[in-house]
């Protein structure tokens, strides 16, 4: 008890000080939870698109970006032959823009497509996708943002479509974009006999590694992947990972360093007091558990708060209409357990040279010190 | 003997001061022993080397028959061994009187029951059993004092050094204080080491002796 009291004493002494270290910490949890949660999601989402009712991806080996692979039509319609597939649909990528909005995700889909069959049609029949060329549906918040309805027509690039249909999905790259029957979509993107990806679905789950051998052997070019393992190796994902641990990384070391300051000036101010518990016996480790004690209360409390403010903040964006369907509120258990750990981590890292300064505090002399 | 030092030399500043030149003295247990001098004649500095707090340039410190420089745990030393009253009485503010008093037992590990007990006594012995519970800020200059008086003595060690436990107090309290001191470690059994400049005081203990220049004058018995 005495021993907590000597930890927390210190804090309610300098309680702006320790408010400041705290809230430095809870940014930087906040801020790591949100970007990696943020990416993670938009990851997320991506993923859901290319697995819609599918378990495997085919596409083209070593290609940087699946919005330049190319499979061809006759291999898509070999694989989608194959006694077990239960179904087999090739999607195609694009990009266009229109006026004012310089990027909307284009899907060149064929009408069997679980993009088309399984979403919320707001308006317009589903039965009719593909019985004309120049038709699209739009997401939602496409038809929200280019200003359209059933019927009217929109500008995309340098063609002109008209409107069948609208849809509502949950996935906010969907939810912002253009479905194009997939003949039309190889046309406007000079693409003709090729897709991007090829989505599978197996009769048998079980049969997804000899079906992905197979696929190696008899297209070189291709690749195909079950849907966990795509997210995890492909390249894009990677780089945004890694480019989100990285941002989180350096504010947690912010966090840190903050953490390092408070705890350095917390020794300089009770350094007598650190002399006091050296006369009456204290050694150097119960010295140290004092100042790390301290670092650990105000990394915990800043974790707690940073917790709290990262599942906020996703909130709020989530609640911007911009933002609806790009952002999953929801942080992952592991997440949260590796950036506190890493939190965990640095506050104590923090704290590591001010208890080796305080551990070796000369009793005699820091006793003069007033 | 509890305490002996042979030849003890210790100097600042790179040599520039020397403090203490040759301090060679005992002490018996049960005794009490007055260290008398002026300001910066090293009566502190002989205490901080017995105490194991600072090194010696050259010579030895034994407490109990075993070499300071030698302990094989220092902590020990001030752990069970020792006890220091300092002229502040150097507490922590913002602990209670009983908090204060129970750190050595708590760097010890002492049992808390077992603690707390010996604080209740030591506490009633020296009249501070209503203010236990009281912060150390509320606390009057004579009641911090005598609250030091008990977080020393709070581990029973075997030796007591006071270096000017009354320095800080008005006369009639500083007397009231170091009335209870003599009291207590001759309760005890301690044998009490301290550095005063009040020979007054001094004259009071079993053994007065006298600094000057970094050596121990003609040690008078005061009785």
């Amino acid at each position: 008890m005495i021993f907590l009291k000597l930890i927390v004493t210190n804090l309610r002494r300098h309680r702006i000080r320790s408010l400041i270290s705290v809230t430095g910490v809870a940014f930087s949890v906040a801020a790591m939870l949100t970007v990696v949660s943020i990416l993670q999601g938009a990851i997320g989402m991506f993923s859901n698109i290319l697995s819609n009712d599918s378990q495997i991806i085919v596409f083209e080996r070593d290609v940087s970006d699946l919005f330049f692979s190319s499979v061809p039509a006759s291999a898509a319609a070999e694989i989608s032959n194959l006694p077990m597939v239960a179904h087999a649909n090739a999607v195609l990528f694009g990009v266009v823009a229109s006026a004012g909005h310089p990027i909307i995700t284009c899907f060149g889909v064929e009408p069997t497509d679980a993009r088309i069959q399984k979403a919320t049609w707001i308006a317009g029949d589903r039965s009719d996708f593909a019985r004309n060329p120049d038709d699209v549906v739009l997401g939602a918040r496409a038809a929200e943002f280019l200003s359209a309805s059933v019927g009217s027509r929109v500008q995309l690039g340098h063609s002109t479509f008209r409107v069948m249909g609208v849809v509502k999905t949950t996935n906010g790259f969907e939810d912002g974009g253009v479905f194009m029957p997939l003949a039309a979509a190889q046309t406007f993107f000079h693409k003709e006999g090729t897709s991007s990806v090829v989505t599978v679905k197996l009769r048998n789950r079980d049969e997804a590694a000899a079906f992905n051998r197979m696929v190696q052997a008899k297209y070189p070019d291709l690749i195909a992947l079950n849907d966990s393992e795509f997210s995890r190796t492909y390249s894009q994902f990677r780089i945004l990972k890694a480019t989100a641990w990285a941002v989180g990384g350096c504010g947690l070391l912010l966090g840190g360093l903050g953490v390092a300051n408070t705890m350095i000036m917390s020794v300089f101010t009770r350094i007598r007091e650190i002399a006091i518990l050296r006369v009456n016996g204290f050694s150097h480790a119960q010295i140290g558990a004092v100042i790390f004690g301290e670092a650990a209360w105000v990394t915990a409390l800043g974790a707690a708060a940073g917790l709290l403010a990262g599942v906020c903040i996703l909130y709020a964006l989530k609640s911007i209409p911009a933002l609806d369907g790009y952002i999953d509120p929801s942080i992952h258990p592991l997440l949260m357990l590796v950036v506190l750990v890493l939190t965990l981590l640095t506050g104590v890292g923090g704290a590591l040279y001010p208890a080796i300064y305080a551990m070796r505090v000369r009793a005699v002399e820091a006793l003069r010190f007033e | 003997m509890v305490v002996r030092t042979a030849d003890l030399w210790k100097s600042y500043d790179d040599g520039a001061v020397t403090v203490l030149k040759g301090i060679d003295f005992a002490c018996f247990e049960g005794h009490s022993v007055a260290l008398c001098g002026p300001s910066g004649c090293g009566k502190s500095t002989l205490l901080h080397l017995i105490a194991g707090l600072d090194t010696p340039d050259r010579g030895s410190v034994w407490v109990n028959g075993i070499e300071v420089d030698r302990h094989r745990d220092l902590l020990s030393l001030l752990r069970h061994e020792i006890g220091i009253v300092f002229q502040l009485h150097n507490l922590i503010p913002d602990l209670t009187l009983e908090e204060n008093c129970l750190i050595p037992a708590v760097a010890a590990g002492v049992n808390q029951r077992v603690a707390k007990d010996r604080l209740r006594e030591l506490a009633e012995r020296t009249g501070l059993s209503h203010r236990r519970n009281h912060r150390v800020q509320k606390l009057s200059g004579g009641e911090r004092q005598r609250t030091a008086l008990c977080r020393a003595l709070m581990n029973r060690p075997k030796i007591l050094l006071a270096d000017e436990p009354t320095g800080s107090l008005d006369e009639t309290t500083g007397g009231m204080v170091f009335d209870l001191l003599l009291e207590l470690v001759a309760g005890e059994g301690v044998t009490l080491l301290m550095a005063t400049h009040d020979r007054i005081l001094a004259s009071r203990c079993d053994r007065m002796m006298e600094m000057r220049a970094g050596k121990i004058h003609e040690p008078v018995l005061a009785h």
